[in-house]
């Protein structure tokens, strides 16, 4: 007995500024993409489910939940993932600032956190503390309370980290 | 190594060794580890909480194209060790951690283990389980422990028989055991007692939702090498579980730690690992297994719901006369609760002239419970310190007032009866007592203030580790301790220290269990306390080796140098007589070990007592009248820590504990109805998001414990166990209601200011399988 | 998860004829944020699902004086950010900025919410106040259908399984009124609403008379449902705090909500009181100030 497995789509699609071109499964979400088929397993899976947060990338230029989008919505895409977040080998002063100010603990969250926080800079250069708490409402943090991750998006905001 | 100095590294904000590994995505958790040919494993849940099984049919599955292997309890090895504890945290016995793993002859929870499947691809693997038939024999559900004990309750272990202190019983039950503590003559101090307050509580199944879901990859090489690579918090303690269920001596069974995304206690026992072995034993490929959310919660091991009776005496002038309570904890299916935990916590803060309590381990039709940061201690301290609250309220003395009367100190009883040695709670107590989060006013209609203490005690076990000196006098510090709360940096930070070099020459190398001799699991606050003893015997001992060889590149031939001459300080060893060369360098010594051996301290925490500690946390809330909604407006957690050794991660523990603490009294529960959960996902177990939050101002009082290089004490559990409380006391100052039962979610408050309101019976949305109260 | 395949047209006539594969076969999708989660849950078992984001009418996009026309596939994102949505409709740019997540605004759509039909879809009420009209091309063509009769119970509507959503369309509000849309969950975010409540309010300006009143309720029936006695208790009088709590009030008689997870009946009822009586308080300021 066999499984009838739908055939792979070949998918053309901007990942960190390189250009991929992969066979993905119909049914497979960006977020199994991105880890199976093109390696980059920077971005986590929390739940599956849209609620965690721990998936998100930039997908157009606009923070989605990679877990909730077909792989073969990618197609022609510009896709931005944490490996992709430092550019010509310096860090974005998220990375930095999410270091000094001890905002991740075990790490799991860190990755999307930090493109929800790249999305909220992008659209905000100085957003209030209300602003950032809403912008990252749709990541969950088990360990650190959010205190620290909240502050490190601030400082940067402030322009205290290059 | 010589007297004490300004420290350089401890005590400082040292970025996390991990840190950039983090933040660029490169590190590698569970879920991230792949290998060529792997399999993907899947397992077959009961969608039943009772049921027999009659029989199990695995041959459409197999037939299946790309299916490799599927195995069934007939697969693991025939049991040979009765009763082997484990101990440390982990409170089962293999018997039980085997049915755990895999059901026998019953399913004993939803989503309890029936089978695994490994198949070319996780869609091949989904599609076999749905083609394995097994014939089930529903069985009535045992929904909660009071149910559980009540007489002629079904059973869900034919064979279980209430552990007391005497005689074994003549019948079996859902009462695994039932333990008793305390001292004095409890009616003879509620008799001397101007006020006695009585209350019962109540508390839900929690998760202690870690955000990485259990992941692992599992190989078996020709020769039967296992090697196993896994999230968890104990390398060796997985090493021994695996052993132990699967008769593999642990010379051939290798487990390699992966980065840990949230463990809390929660990623203890082994679950996917021993099926993920025995798949690939079977398959002949290695097999890489993930959970998926709802498995997580359905078959993971969540934190015991508790039923709690507390009774206090006190006398007028505040000072308490006798303190009881009676606790009831669910253990989920295999007998385990953490009463232990709860019996330490509860009225661990105060001196007590008469003290009983009773405690009761009982079986359901749940999972079977891990512990979950300070296991038992928030549960119990929303009892002790509600009812605590109120008799400050009957006396009419402020409530940190009756607990500063009531203080213990160095000296005084710990609940075990043993005496406490060093600990700081009247010192943090009199941080609290002059802090603004205290002393400022909180004002404005149904707005209030909450304050409770939480204690612990916290595990100690046995850690170890090799300080190694380089060639190039770097050195590398490596063990098996993994790290599940920053120890790779405040190992790094200590070892600098102890041994008097730059930061930067020393790197910490978390290993497999093949590669460092055998350290205990990360938990219970152990690992930085004891990590400080392990690693100053560990420096002492390499710099006693280096001395020796120190002492030779010192010495002429007309002028021996003895090693007890050599002193060292600041990267130098310096002959203190009888030497023309003052001194040779840390370098130039370990650069010897290329031909005189290797340069290696062994560190070893040998046994050590308890370092408690204590915290007290301040919540600020307002809560809407007409919905029931509490908002947090402020919140301050204090607490003594002995000495941080890297303050900013202190900080975090104490955020992060205190997080979890506001949800597990705000939000979170297991939403059951027959056994069956309700809410398995992010959505509906609603854990704290950011907008739920408001900053959590961190205090730090330091009252160095008795042991250790630092005084250092375990942190990382007492900040869970005071913000039930905290916020119960606070919504009662708000609105005038005492809320008995977690959690306050808006609707339960909403019920208890109908109540109060209208003498309205609360219809509290209580978890269906909550009996009392509603 | 069902192994579906996957298109995503580029018109409307190629979605059309792909719908037409039949029953249960073929399951459109927006934004995915439900159909992703039902299809692995397999509540739903697609053999394939047509991605309607790429064809162009549904993401057709105008507002002005004869209204707002919003596509199906256009994301809740874009609606609450927008200025004349906020300014015309504020009940539904508040209900579309509350949809989930930034992540899952940036994704979900208009349409998806609607299509997918939970009692508790929070623009629902929202767009029900405003007597938003559904346009939908099927194979008999295309149609126009009031909201109010689109809803059918959870998961049903009145698309046929071979329809195609393809815009509401939102006449433009009474002068003079005011909207607001509240609803209530146990977190501040990441919640399904327990109870929510979209009320608009018309007011004469000479006479202060309600001239128009509109109630509507989500996660308290079958479907999103408008309370009509609430509404005829205010409409032709100069509402009073004692009329407003007299309609919130009443509000609750068209509630028929169920006891699960997220709440109990009476606590449900109890909440749309509350959020009746906030909402419309809230009209009424905004018209007096
Ligand atoms: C984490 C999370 C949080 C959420 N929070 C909320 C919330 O707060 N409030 C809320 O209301 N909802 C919430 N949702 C549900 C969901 O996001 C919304 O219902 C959303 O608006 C759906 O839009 P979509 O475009 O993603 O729909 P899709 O998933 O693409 O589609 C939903 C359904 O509609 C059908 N459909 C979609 N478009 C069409 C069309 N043009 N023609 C015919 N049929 C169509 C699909 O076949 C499917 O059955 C949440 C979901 C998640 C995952
Ligand atoms: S994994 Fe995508 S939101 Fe949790
Ligand atoms: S750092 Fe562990 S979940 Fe956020």
């Amino acid at each position: 007995m066999a499984l009838r497995i739908p055939p792979r789509i070949p998918l053309r699609t901007t990942i960190n500024g390189d250009p991929y071109e992969l066979m993905v499964k119909p049914y497979q979400t960006l977020l199994e993409a991105l880890r199976d088929e093109a390696g980059l397993t920077g971005t986590k899976e929390g739940c599956g489910n849209g609620n965690c947060g721990s998936c998100t990338v930039l997908f157009n230029g606009l923070p989605v939940n990679s877990c909730l989008v077909l792989a073969p919505e990618a197609q022609d895409g510009h896709i931005v993932t944490v490996e992709g977040l430092a550019k010509d080998g310096r860090l974005d002063p998220l990375q930095k600032a999410f270091s000094q100010h001890g905002a991740l603990q075990c790490g799991i969250c860190t990755p999307g956190f930090l493109m929800a926080a790249r999305a909220i800079l992008d659209s905000n250069p100085h957003p209030s503390e209300k602003v950032i708490r809403a912008g990252i409402a749709g990541n969950l943090c088990r360990c650190t309370g959010y205190d620290k991750i909240v502050r490190a998006i601030m400082a940067v905001a402030r322009g205290e980290v290059d | 190594m010589t007297g004490r100095k300004e420290p350089r590294y401890v005590g400082k904000r040292v970025i996390k060794a991990d840190a950039l590994e983090k933040v660029t995505g490169a590190a590698l958790f569970g879920a991230d580890a792949r290998l060529p040919g792997m399999l993907h494993g899947k397992v077959l849940r009961s969608p039943h909480p009772h049921a027999r099984i009659r029989a199990i049919d695995c041959g459409k599955a197999l037939e299946l194209e790309g299916v490799k292997a599927v195995v069934t309890v007939a697969d693991l090895p025939p049991f040979e060790e009765a009763k082997a504890a484990f101990g440390g945290e982990l409170m089962i016995d293999q018997v039980h951690l085997r049915k755990l793993t895999i059901a026998h002859d019953k399913a004993l929870f939803e989503g309890h283990a029936i089978a695994a499947v490994a198949a070319t691809s996780p869609e091949v693997a989904e599609a076999a389980l749905e083609l394995i038939q097994v014939d089930y024999e529903l069985l009535p559900v045992v929904e909660n422990a009071l149910d559980a004990m009540k007489e002629g309750a079904p059973l869900l272990h034919e064979d279980l028989y209430t552990d007391t202190l005497g005689e074994r019983p003549k019948a079996p039950s859902n009462i695994a055991s039932i333990i008793e503590g305390g001292w004095g003559d409890v009616d003879k101090g509620f008799a001397e007692a101007d006020v006695v307050l009585e209350k019962s509580y109540e508390t839900q199944m929690v998760h202690q939702g870690y955000i990485e879901p259990q992941a692992c990859l599992a190989s078996v090489d020709a020769d039967g090498n296992v090697t196993v690579w896994v999230s968890t918090q104990g390398t060796f303690n997985a090493q021994r579980q695996l052993s132990a269920l699967l008769m593999i001596p642990l010379h051939k069974l290798n487990v390699v730690p992966l980065e840990i995304g949230g463990g809390f206690g929660g990623k203890i026992y082994v679950m996917l690992e021993t099926l993920a072995i025995l798949l690939a034993r079977k398959s002949g490929r290695p097999v890489k297994m993930v959970m998926t959310r709802a498995e997580v919660f359905r078959g993971t091991g969540p934190g015991s719901p508790a039923y709690i009776d507390v009774k206090i005496g006190a006398k007028r002038d505040g000072h308490l006369t006798a303190c009881y309570a009676k606790m009831i904890l669910d253990a989920g299916a295999f007998p385990g609760s953490p009463v232990a935990g709860a019996f330490m916590v509860g009225f661990a803060p105060y001196k007590m002239p008469h003290f009983k309590q009773e405690g009761y381990d009982v079986v359901t039709n749940k999972p079977r419970v891990q512990a979950y940061r300070a296991p038992g201690g928030t549960a119990v301290a929303f009892a002790v310190e509600s009812a605590l609250d109120q008799v400050a309220e009957a006396l009419g003395i402020d409530p940190l007032e009756l607990r500063r009367i009531n203080a213990v100190e160095e000296g005084d009883l710990m609940t075990s009866g043993q005496k406490y040695n060093r600990i700081g709670l009247k010192q943090l107590l009199e941080r609290v007592a002059q802090h603004p989060a205290w002393t400022q006013p909180s004002s404005g209609p149904n707005r209030g203030r909450g304050l409770a203490l939480g204690a612990w005690q916290g595990a100690v076990l046995t850690t170890t580790a090799q300080v190694i000196a380089n060639t190039d006098g770097t050195v590398t510090v490596v063990t098996g301790q993994v790290d599940v709360t920053g120890t790779r940096t405040t190992i790094q930070q200590m070892t600098a220290e102890l041994l008097e070099l730059p930061l930067e020459l020393v790197k910490v190398n978390v290993v497999d269990t093949h590669s460092a001799p055998y350290t205990d699991l990360s938990a219970g606050s152990r690992t930085t306390y004891t990590m400080s003893v392990a690693l100053k015997n560990g420096c002492q001992d390499l710099v006693a080796h280096m001395k020796r060889l120190a002492a030779d590149l010192l010495s002429h031939p007309e002028s021996k140098v003895r090693p007890e001459d050599v002193n060292y300080s600041n990267g130098r060893f310096w002959a203190s007589r009888g030497s023309e060369q003052p001194s040779v360098s840390w370098r130039e010594v370990a650069e010897r070990s290329r031909t005189r051996g290797p340069l290696v301290g062994q560190g070893n925490s040998g046994r050590l007592p308890p370092a408690p500690t204590f915290a007290a946390h301040v919540a600020d809330v307002e809560v809407d009248q007409e919905t029931g909604k509490v908002r947090l407006l402020r919140y301050t957690c204090f607490q003594e820590v002995g000495k941080a050794i890297n303050p900013q991660q202190v900080e975090g523990q104490m955020q992060g504990g205190a997080g979890q603490g506001i949800g597990w009294g705000l939000f979170e529960y297991y939403f059951y109805q027959q056994g069956k959960l309700l809410n398995p996902t992010f959505l509906d177990y609603r854990m704290p998001t950011a907008l739920d939050l408001p900053m959590l101002d961190s205090v730090l009082v330091e009252v160095p414990a008795s042991e250790g290089p630092f005084g250092a004490r375990g942190v990382g559990e007492v900040p869970i166990v005071p913000p039930a409380a905290a916020l119960a006391n606070a919504i009662y100052r708000a609105v005038g209601v005492r809320m008995s039962r977690l959690p306050m979610t808006p609707e339960n408050v909403y019920w208890a200011l109908q109540e109060k309101g209208a003498g309205v019976t609360p219809r509290g949305h209580a978890p269906v399988s909550s009996s009392r109260g509603s | 998860m069902k192994l579906f395949e996957y298109a995503a047209p580029t018109d409307l006539a190629e979605a059309l004829r792909l719908m037409q594969r039949g029953d249960g076969e073929v399951w459109a999708m927006a934004g995915g944020t439900d159909l992703i989660d039902q299809v692995r849950q397999r509540r739903k078992e697609p053999s394939l699902v047509l991605d309607l984001k790429r064809v162009p009418e549904l993401q057709a996009y105008q507002g002005g004086p004869q209204g707002l026309r919003v596509g199906a596939a256009v994301p809740c994102r874009r609606i609450s950010s927008d200025p004349l949505v906020k300014d015309r409709y504020p009940a539904l740019a508040e209900s579309a900025a509350l949809v989930g997540s930034v992540q899952i605004q940036n994704r979900a759509t208009l349409g998806g919410n609607i299509c997918n039909a939970a009692p508790s879809a929070d623009t629902a009420p929202a767009l029900l106040v405003y007597e938003a009209r559904a346009l939908i091309a099927g194979p008999g063509g295309r149609r126009e259908v009031p909201l109010d009769g689109f809803f059918l119970g959870p998961g049903k509507t009145a698309l046929s399984s071979r329809d195609i959503l393809l815009e509401l369309r939102l006449p433009p509000p009474p002068a003079h009124s005011h909207s607001h849309y509240l609803r209530f969950i146990p977190r501040e975010e990441m919640d399904i609403a327990v109870a929510g409540v979209a009320s608009l309010l018309a007011l004469d300006p000479g006479t202060g008379r309600c001239t128009r009143a509109r109630i509507a309720l989500g996660a308290v029936a079958p479907r999103p449902v408008r309370a009509l006695e609430a509404e005829a208790l205010l409409e032709g009088q100069v509402p009073t705090e004692a009329l407003l709590r007299e309609a919130a009030a009443r509000a609750v008689q068209a509630a028929i909500p169920i006891s699960d997870v997220r709440g109990s009946a009476e606590y449900r009822k109890a909440l749309i009181e509350v959020l009746a009586y906030r909402t419309l308080e809230q009209c009424l300021q905004k018209l007096r100030s």
